[in-house]
């Protein structure tokens, strides 16, 4: 099998042949699987609205506001039924022990959390994992209760917040995330 | 060679991770569970056979000095096809919001461009054979991974979370270490031990 020569043309036209139908096989992908995309993100949304709200009849999408706090810019999302708020949910994150954890917090009017859903997470399988409901209960027991009341840290730290056996970290990260989407919830209250 | 021979080397003699000890690190990364070993085997598979397809089909008309840059430009397209695809028809979360295999492979998908197995593959196989030789190769070698690493997911699933393609058949946990790192290590370490005895039974 003969190759081709190793001439400074040959290499150059080579490897520009080579990445232009690679770039242009790739936007080709890209244009096909933008809108399916797109697609599945909104349904990760909505699936997460649906958890974690009240009944609600509206677009939660497009009442959308976005709150700054100190340094942080956060998402709230408004739950309405017959045109009455009847839950918030807020888009919150946290530094945890494997990377970032994103959650979405349900609040009910009166500033008590309704429910908890986890976007994203990179916690340890088995251990850290537990924050999500489908591993453990574990995350339960923060529903109805108020942060104003509730202190949400760990018992270690003085908090009222049972930490999940051997991730400590992790608890603390789901417990600050949750602190920062009420002190977002209560900053927009304001507004 | 025969073809069948050509594709059964794979899963026995020429296992990339219970033989050759090639791209361990999505084995231990990704079998947590039996279902994350098949997906991620799966993605591999289909990057491994598109690359040797393509790299078969160009090998002769690149010039030998920029043959390495050329094979990773198309596998990395590969890889990011299957990563869009993936992102795009499997990343709905399941109805109690777990995450999707798109979320639980997380950045194994983008890191099948550096996996030694489909380089491997390009460099010493396609570049070198026919393009239905290497398509076949390239089946058979990924569907061997995909084996080995179904074979670490269900034994650490089995193990660690009592259950298997999660369907629960212990109440609450199994023994943790085999979801977590170590026993990742462990499991692999005794799953070569058994496959060396069976192959050297079967020669």
């Amino acid at each position: 099998m003969s190759r081709k020569e190793s001439t400074f043309s040959n290499m150059v036209v080579t490897l520009f042949l080579v990445t232009l139908v690679s770039s242009a096989a790739l936007g080709f992908i890209y244009e096909l699987t933008k809108k399916p995309i797109e697609d599945a993100l909104l349904n990760k949304r909505t699936l997460a609205f649906n958890i974690v709200l009240p009944e609600f009849d509206n677009d939660p999408v497009n009442e959308m506001y976005r709150i700054a706090v100190e340094k942080d810019t956060f998402s709230l999302y408004l739950g309405k039924k017959d045109g009455k708020t009847v839950g918030i949910a807020v888009e919150t994150a946290s530094q945890g022990y494997g990377g970032e954890i994103k959650l979405i917090v349900g609040f009910l009017p009166d500033g008590s959390i309704n429910e908890v859903a986890v976007l994203e997470h990179k916690e340890t399988a088995g251990l850290g994992d537990k924050i999500l409901k489908s591993k453990s209960d574990w995350s339960t027991q923060f529903e109805g209760k108020n942060p104003e009341d509730f202190k949400l840290s760990v018992t270690r730290d003085g908090g009222n917040v049972d930490a999940i056996t051997a991730s400590t970290i992790t608890s603390r990260a789901y417990c600050e995330a949750l602190q920062k989407a009420y002190n977002a919830l209560i900053t927009g209250g304001e507004q | 060679m025969s073809q069948w021979k050509n594709f059964t080397k794979g899963f026995i003699k020429e296992n990339p991770v219970f033989v050759l000890f090639l791209g361990l690190c999505p084995t231990l990364g990704t079998t947590n569970s039996a279902i994350n070993g098949i997906g991620m085997g799966l993605a591999t598979t289909f990057v491994l056979v598109m690359s040797n397809l393509v790299v078969s089909l160009i090998a002769r008309l690149i010039p030998d000095k920029v043959r390495i840059p050329s094979y990773i430009v198309i596998i990395a397209s590969f890889v990011t096809i299957v990563d869009l695809i993936m992102k795009a028809f499997l990343n709905n979360p399941g109805p109690n919001f777990e995450p999707s295999l798109y979320d639980q492979l997380g950045i194994f998908i983008p890191l099948i461009v550096v996996n030694c197995i489909v380089l491997g593959r390009a460099e010493a196989f396609a570049s070198k054979n026919s393009v239905m030789t290497s398509l076949i190769d390239g089946f058979g070698i990924g569907m061997g991974f995909t084996f080995a690493l179904l074979l670490l997911g269900s034994v650490r699933e089995i193990l660690g979370s009592g259950s298997i393609f999660n369907i629960k058949f212990i109440q609450g946990d199994g023994i943790l270490l085999f979801v977590s790192p170590p026993g990742a290590f462990l499991a692999l370490g005794f799953l070569i031990m058994l496959m060396n005895k069976l192959s050297r039974k079967i020669s």
